[in-house]
């Protein structure tokens, strides 16, 4: 079965498309197949491996988003369905994110890591 | 040793993750890689002469990635042989496709 | 006919971005050079095949529609659709059907069919390569 790498840039866009981060979905619906994925938060999106984030309280013209998106918990799935998931260590720094912060499971990996560790996949499809 | 096509849509004007792809580029070359970069729509912009990151692009090269941009969105932007940086070459859709139709090569667009 | 077969993964809608242009490229040389393609269409990118896209004339230019020969992107898809007979290759179009729905961008040109994401694990598995451009327009 073909390796797949699915490396994750955007983050926090078109979330209310599926509740969710369209993304992040169809990785899942990929898992879901019986592919073989494992996902990279790189730049903006490692945002999406730190616990805390809540995007409830959205309310337009009276009209109160019920089931918000709820990253955290998608990831939190991805994770128990064995999907392996790496953050760039380097992006968590940048953007002032600490290890203890990260939801327990995510893996973080460094850049010279990462030139080598692209050879391991057959698709590398970045997002 | 895996090949690697890296296009590349975005310019370092606009978008300061541009350095991602040449940083990327650059390390996926220097772990033993074969390594081709495609500017293609305002990913082209830095390849005229005199850009502020003309030698970003000569490091690129120095680091043996080879460099190719896209006719169309070069002549739409007025970039011409004459303006263009030395180290890369004027590339269209169908030398794109005939990289893309090698199994082995693994396309990542940015 | 070369026997391979190139998939890419869309997701940019008509006009507002040059990568929607340049898939349509990629498609339009890989098919002239007798390959076959697939795509998956996925957000924004199965609005390109809607049949209610229409001509208009445009006031800052002083043209009519006529004048304008206003690219349409279903007429693209149509396009392909005619080289890929001519080179005796096929192409083949999934409009990612959860998206259309949400769109209300189901009715389309002749040709494009829905799916989901099984169909383009499908495609990936059957192709020599696959590209996805994706969506970056910053949240």
């Amino acid at each position: 079965m073909a390796k797949i790498l699915s490396i994750v840039e955007t983050a926090y866009r078109a979330t209310l498309e599926e509740q969710d981060d369209t993304i992040v979905w169809l990785n899942t619906m990929f898992k879901k197949l019986n592919a073989d994925i494992s996902l990279l938060f790189r730049s903006n999106a490692v945002n999406y491996v730190i616990q805390g984030q809540n995007a409830s309280g959205l309310s337009i013209g009276g009209m109160v988003q019920q089931n918000p998106p709820q990253i955290g918990r998608d990831i939190a799935d991805l994770l128990a369905m064995g999907v392996p998931i790496y953050v760039v260590e380097a992006d968590l720094r940048e953007r002032g994110i600490k290890r203890e912060e990260m939801m327990p499971g995510v893996q973080t990996m460094g850049v010279e890591e990462f030139y080598h560790r692209l050879a391991d996949f057959d698709h590398i499809w970045h997002w | 040793m895996s090949r690697y096509l890296l296009i590349e849509s975005r310019d370092p004007f606009d978008s300061r993750d541009c350095d991602w792809l040449y940083e990327t580029a650059k390390g996926l070359s220097k772990v033993g890689n074969e390594v081709t970069v495609f500017f293609v729509q305002n990913g082209v912009l830095p390849s005229r002469k005199g850009s502020r990151y003309e030698n970003y692009l000569h490091q690129l090269s120095l680091y043996n990635v080879k460099l190719l941009a896209d006719s169309l969105s070069l002549s739409e932007r007025a970039i011409s042989d004459r303006h263009l940086v030395a180290e890369v070459s004027i590339s269209n859709m169908d030398q794109l496709v005939d990289l893309l139709m090698d199994d082995q090569l693994k396309p990542i667009w940015h | 006919m070369s026997g391979k077969i190139l998939t890419l993964a869309i997701m940019d809608g008509p006009y507002e971005s040059t990568c929607s242009t340049t898939a349509f490229r990629i498609i339009d040389a890989a098919l002239r050079k007798g390959h076959s393609v697939k795509v998956f269409a996925y957000e924004g990118a199965v609005s390109l095949t809607m049949k209610a896209q229409k001509e208009h004339p445009n006031p800052a230019h002083g043209t009519s529609a006529e004048d304008e020969h206003h690219v349409l992107t279903k007429r693209w898809v149509e396009g392909l659709y005619e080289l890929a007979k001519k080179h005796h290759v096929d192409l083949d179009w999934v409009n990612c059907g959860l998206c259309v729905d949400e769109r209300g961008a189901g009715d389309w040109v002749v040709g494009p069919t829905r799916g989901g994401p099984a169909d383009f694990l499908t495609m990936v598995e059957n192709s020599t390569n696959t590209l996805v451009i994706p969506s970056k327009r910053n949240s």
